[in-house]
């Protein structure tokens, strides 16, 4: 199942608990941050409502056979606020997000729908602009917009503009990418620093300044995607980490698969920035959220060729191996620290929250 | 911005705990005072990695953790209020006070919202004079001066609708404190080294030598950890008791004295009671005769609150430093980051937090440390 809700950064504005009572009736933006509220309410509420195998697997696209083609397919909506932040828009999110969740099980994304809704007394002009970005990164992702919809709500029932897209791609023959089946074993890879994204936008909400302008990496991965597999067809799994960050996404794979995951804290590749960031507000780089990351579950057999495949993409010039899939600990994620000792590595509850001091 | 490799260079650090293996000859007990530093030790996992000699006993330092539940139940009753927009720092809000927390207050319809610091809450009274802003002033000498200057700007720019829920807390006397308390068995402390940066360390000598205790301030990456351990034992096994400083980016004796200004200005000392520990004498700041009209207690009634601590929770002990988290019944069973029962279990800076984020696993546990003696809770001071 796809993204439910929105981009997963602290909003000082209109604050939300990341970790609500148990009893909590309602929902809370953290069912929204990717952590342990969304995974509750994935499999308590929608699953059982709608239960069928192909949902079941929980991947971030379904791989579906329809007349003997493997399709792939997801959905997700894009709330992100400002709508235009260094880097990137909410455009180029509902493209390459879409894009993304496709890539992740294999697949090349062929077509997408846009679905709008708008808030009564947003500009035409903005609205102009979000579409003038869903086109320029649809033709660079290379698919094609071939449907869409648009709604109004009136003013003060939501948040000037909400995009969702869906999008189908084709999986190639012999490709079979889950986070059930990493194996221990397997090489870990990331494709690039992490945390620029979340980053990105608390820097152009709250008007926090951190000396050098960062910019989202939000990407189309598909390209190199198919790069990885014209080194091997037999890639484990890939995630791309985006609401909950790193962290979030490799206690899915654990969990999805019953292994568990050494991370090597030193080889994750932190931009300084994005460290003094962190550092400056307290929160934890590995649950940042990224828009144009992979992570990659690839057998220890391939891993350098797979490495070496991603760094000669633009997309992964930056892209490291950062841990290794294990059979102890199963389902948890552990970090050997800098300094030589080791910590867990959890799943977040929803979003982080700065520190007091 | 490569300060903070330089802080996390693991060959320093080898050679920092080299040095401390081999100055150690008998065990000697630390406290680290501050919840910033305790999350580093476990984060890093800096308890693992030194000789059983050293055992680090995490002290009250979590703002979070030790204010008051009688306070937390103030912050609710006022922040539930439809005239009110109540501003605090993020961790604040889902600490649980008698029986909820202001994150369920906010889902309730209350106006909670959170802020990077006190001027924004300042500039949100502003922006709504029809509103009544009030800004949750917790935290020790670190964040205090901060809280005073944006009441200052309120007086002088005189802004009404503004005031402070005022909970601050003084690092000395919650030494002393600890020193005084029977079942004391802290040999050594590191201290904050933010505290230091805003308060310099003019009490510190006093103590050290009236408790014979070494004082070494430091900061909190891991090598200002590793330093300021090495400078406590090597004192230790000489016999002495000096204030040292191990965080002179960041420190000096006379600390920031536009920020010590700012304070004696608006706040003046106070007795005060930590959550889990009791009450302290002189160990906090309270609004002065000239700024109350801006205390936010004075403002608002809230007088009749009743509270009540789970009985399970033995925070109170892991704040005095008399327990491990993991020795409390509750860790990570009946209390978790999903049902905390205590402070220490949200706040980003708890002891309990720490252990359960960072230390909960299965192929290996960290090294507990010696038992601890269990006591009743005593309250200091």
């Amino acid at each position: 199942m796809a993204d439910l809700a929105t981009d997963a950064v602290v909003d000082p504005a209109n604050w939300t608990c990341p970790a609500p009572l148990r009893d909590q009736p309602v929902v809370v933006m953290g069912h929204g941050g990717g952590g342990a509220l969304s995974a509750e309410l994935i499999e308590q509420v929608f699953a059982p409502a709608y239960g069928n195998p192909t949902l079941a697997a929980l991947t971030d696209s379904a791989v579906l056979d329809l007349a003997g083609t493997r399709l792939a397919f997801s959905t997700d909506s894009y709330v992100v606020r400002p709508l235009f932040f260094p880097g990137g828009s909410l455009g180029d999110l509902a493209v390459n997000g879409t894009v993304n969740d496709l890539a992740m099980s294999g697949a090349r994304p062929a077509f997408l729908s846009t679905a709008f809704v708008l808030e009564e007394g947003v500009e035409i002009s903005v609205v102009g602009r979000v579409a003038q970005a869903i086109g320029a990164a649809a033709r660079a992702a290379g698919v094609t917009v071939a449907t869409g919809d648009t709604k109004v709500v009136e003013a003060g029932h939501g948040d000037g503009v909400y995009v969702t897209t869906a999008g189908v791609g084709l999986v190639p023959d012999g490709v079979d990418i889950r986070p059930q089946r990493a194996r221990p074993g397997d090489a870990v890879l990331v494709s690039g620093p992490i945390g620029l994204h979340g980053v990105a936008v608390m820097s152009v909400r709250e008007g926090l300044e951190f000396g050098v302008e960062i910019a989202s990496d939000t990407a189309p991965l598909a390209g190199l995607v198919a790069a990885m597999l014209a080194v091997t067809p037999d890639l484990h799994v890939l995630r791309d980490p985006t609401r909950g960050g790193l962290g979030a996404s490799l206690n899915e794979i654990a969990r999805a698969s019953g292994t568990g995951v050494r991370l090597d804290e030193r080889a994750v590749p932190v931009p300084d920035e994005v460290r003094s960031a962190c550092g400056f507000l307290g929160l934890d780089p590995l649950y940042v959220a990224n828009e144009g990351r992979l992570v990659a579950f690839v057998p220890a057999e391939h891993a350098e060729a797979v490495l070496a495949a991603m760094r000669s993409h633009p997309q992964g010039t930056g892209a490291a191996r950062i841990g290794t899939c294990v059979a102890d600990h199963p389902g948890m994620v552990v970090a050997a620290t800098g300094l030589g000792g080791t910590r867990v590595v959890d799943l977040p509850l929803g979003e982080q929250l700065p520190r007091i001091c | 911005m490569k300060y903070i490799d330089e802080f996390n260079d693991p060959e320093l650090a080898r050679r920092l705990l080299d040095e401390i293996r081999a100055t150690a000859t008998r065990p000697w007990a630390l406290m680290e005072v501050c919840g910033g530093q305790t999350h580093s030790i476990i984060r890093h996992g800096i308890d693992q990695l030194l000789p059983d000699e050293v055992e680090l006993i995490h002290g009250p330092g979590c703002p979070v953790c030790v204010t008051p539940l009688d306070v937390i139940d103030k912050a609710l009753e006022i922040a539930a209020r439809p005239e009110v927009i109540f501003c605090s720092f993020g961790d604040m809000l889902r600490v649980p006070g008698t029986d909820r927390d202001l994150f369920r207050v906010k889902g309730e319809g209350g106006d909670v919202r959170v802020v990077y610091s006190p001027l924004d809450a300042l500039d949100l009274a502003r922006r709504n004079p029809d509103r009544e802003v009030v800004f949750f002033a917790i935290g020790f000498e670190t964040t205090a001066p901060a809280n005073a200057m944006a009441v200052h700007q309120a007086r002088r720019l005189g802004v009404g609708n503004f005031s402070l829920l005022v909970s601050h807390v003084r690092v000395p006397p919650a030494i002393e404190a600890i020193m005084t308390a029977p079942d004391c068995r802290v040999q050594g402390f590191l201290a904050a080294g933010h505290v230091c940066s805003v308060m310099g360390t003019a009490e510190y000598p006093d103590l050290a030598d009236r408790h014979r205790v070494p004082i070494v301030v430091t900061g909190f990456e891991p090598l200002d950890i590793l330093e300021g351990i090495r400078r406590a034992v090597r004192q230790l096994e000489r016999g002495e008791h000096l204030v040292e400083n191990a965080y002179p980016r960041a420190v000096r004796e006379q600390g920031n004295p536009a920020a010590l200004r700012m304070l004696q200005e608006v706040f003046e000392v106070t007795d005060r009671n930590w959550r889990g520990i009791g009450r302290i004498p002189a160990s906090g700041w309270r609004l002065s005769d000239a700024y109350r009209p801006y205390d936010a207690e004075h403002r608002f009634d809230v007088t009749g609150i009743r509270t009540e601590e789970p009985a399970v929770c033995r925070a109170g002990e892991v704040l005095q430093g008399l327990i491990k988290p993991t020795e409390c019944e509750a860790f990570g069973t009946a209390c978790t980051p999903r049902t905390p029962l205590g402070a220490t279990m949200v706040s980003s800076e708890g002891a309990c937090a720490a252990y359960y984020l960072y230390r909960r696993m299965t192929d290996g546990p960290a090294r507990q440390g010696s038992r601890i003696p269990q006591t009743e809770v005593n309250p200091v001071g």
